[in-house]
């Protein structure tokens, strides 16, 4: 049975506690709707992409002189594995979630004789894929420094793809980041960069418009664009995600912490009461001995 | 036929114009266009220099571009630049970092030559020249950017 002094200490530092993750809580509530914001005023320029590049490739389709970025190598051997995580833990399981996937992906590919190359972008994933996957590292981004995701950022880390790709590193690039659906759910998502997957309906499109220069020639000039567009919207994505899901952690955290508090208490005034009942009975067969 | 049509400059991080206008002139790579409404539905890519946008009144507002595209139809032209900034925002300090930026493309083109061709570097060059010649053109000195080393 702890002492009255140990519980009251103990109570003392739930509450702490309880105020630290409040305050997270409400930090990440403040940084959500700035990573929000931010996502929400990069998608105009991402949707205007995404449609002049279903437009190029619907027009192009089929070309022998494809670009390479997009026609891919013709091999599938080699793949390079991006893992976009975030500097800071006490996020749920955001990191782990992007992590589990990624390991899941590159375990699967191993089985089937592939080669793997990873690619990790903040501290998380390099601790936690260190282990087990520290031999295929060829390169590490620090986002400690960055205070908000800027498209420089994304033009750096799609660079370093794109070199590597030019070098024959890589037969295959894939993103992992974390979609942004919800404060409360933020999905693990795998996204193939390298060779470009072109979504949507683009076959209307790509009638309706001249192209100058050529064709090939804009969509040479656009898919290092493309690419550093995609990686620049999965890093605002997981920008968001990271916020929402520390958001919820702390949520969590607190309202455990409240309910420990509240058990705490109960247990600190029963031995209260229990101390002073014993005290009392002491008293009273002391006298009654007397 | 309606006399204006929308405009929009989106960068990626934001958008940043979005007014109806008369008349809009472009960079264009293969040369300078003009899009008036009513213009044949035209992707276009841009070299680095001054966009001017006529509104209604036949006001010119200009726009330097670090180059990009333009998607253009008959009701609207939607520019997508890395970056874009109001001329009159366009500071010698401004200019120097879209320089420096230039001349470090230029520069990474020609050191690795032999893995990217020569018409990347050709390209970069070209690039370099048009952010010269924007320069001179607005009043700035190219020859101000230096590096810092």
């Amino acid at each position: 049975m702890p002492s009255l002094k140990d519980l009251k200490n103990r109570i003392g530092s739930v509450k702490n506690t309880r105020k630290i993750t409040k305050a997270m809580q409400m930090v990440a509530a403040a940084k959500l709707r700035r990573a929000q914001e931010a996502a929400e005023a990069a998608r105009p320029y991402a949707e205007r992409m995404a449609v002049v590049m279903a437009g190029l490739t619907a027009a192009t389709a089929g070309s022998e002189s494809a670009p390479r970025l997009l026609a891919g190598t013709g091999a599938d051997q080699r793949h390079l594995l991006v893992v976009l995580t975030s500097e800071r833990g006490l996020a749920g399981g955001f990191n782990s979630s992007i992590v589990k996937l990624a390991r899941s992906h590159a375990e699967a590919l191993l089985a089937q004789g592939k080669e793997v190359a990873i690619v990790t972008v903040g501290k998380k994933a390099r601790e936690q894929l260190r282990r087990d996957m520290g031999k295929r590292f060829v390169h590490h981004v620090d986002m400690s420094e960055v205070k908000r995701v800027g498209y420089e950022n994304a033009r750096e880390i799609a660079q370093g793809i794109l070199d590597r790709f030019d070098a024959g590193d890589f037969d295959v690039a894939t993103l992992f980041y974390s979609r942004f659906e919800s404060v409360i759910s933020q999905v693990p998502t795998a996204r193939q960069i390298i060779p470009a997957v072109i979504e949507g309906e683009a076959t209307e499109v790509s009638s309706l418009y001249d192209y100058e220069p050529g064709e090939e020639a804009i969509l040479s000039e656009l898919l290092p664009r493309s690419i550093t567009t995609q990686v620049f919207a999965a890093l605002l994505e997981n920008a968001a995600s990271e916020q929402g899901a520390r958001m919820t952690a702390m949520d969590n955290a607190t309202r455990n912490a409240g309910d420990m508090i509240d058990r705490l208490t109960t247990v600190y005034n029963r031995s209260r009461q229990a101390a002073i009942t014993k005290e009392l009975i002491e008293i009273i067969s002391g006298a009654e001995a007397l | 036929m309606a006399d204006t049509m929308q405009f929009d400059l989106v960068s990626p991080e934001r958008s940043l114009v979005s007014v109806p206008v008369r008349e809009v002139r472009l960079p264009g790579t293969d040369g300078d266009m003009t899009a008036m409404p009513g213009h044949a539905a035209t992707i276009v890519t841009l070299r680095p220099g001054l966009v001017t946008v006529v509104d209604a009144q036949g006001n010119a507002t200009e726009f330097a571009v670090t180059g990009g595209f333009a998607e253009i139809n008959g009701e609207s032209v939607s520019l997508l630049a890395e970056r874009g900034h109001p001329r009159a925002e366009i500071t010698q300090e401004v200019y120097n970092e879209m320089m420096r930026e230039a001349r470090r493309a230029h520069q990474t083109a020609e050191t690795r030559r032999e893995s990217l061709g020569d018409e990347v570097v050709a390209a970069a060059a070209k690039l370099l020249g048009d952010m010269e010649a924007l320069g001179t053109h607005i009043g700035l000195d190219p020859n101000q950017a230096t590096f810092p080393d």
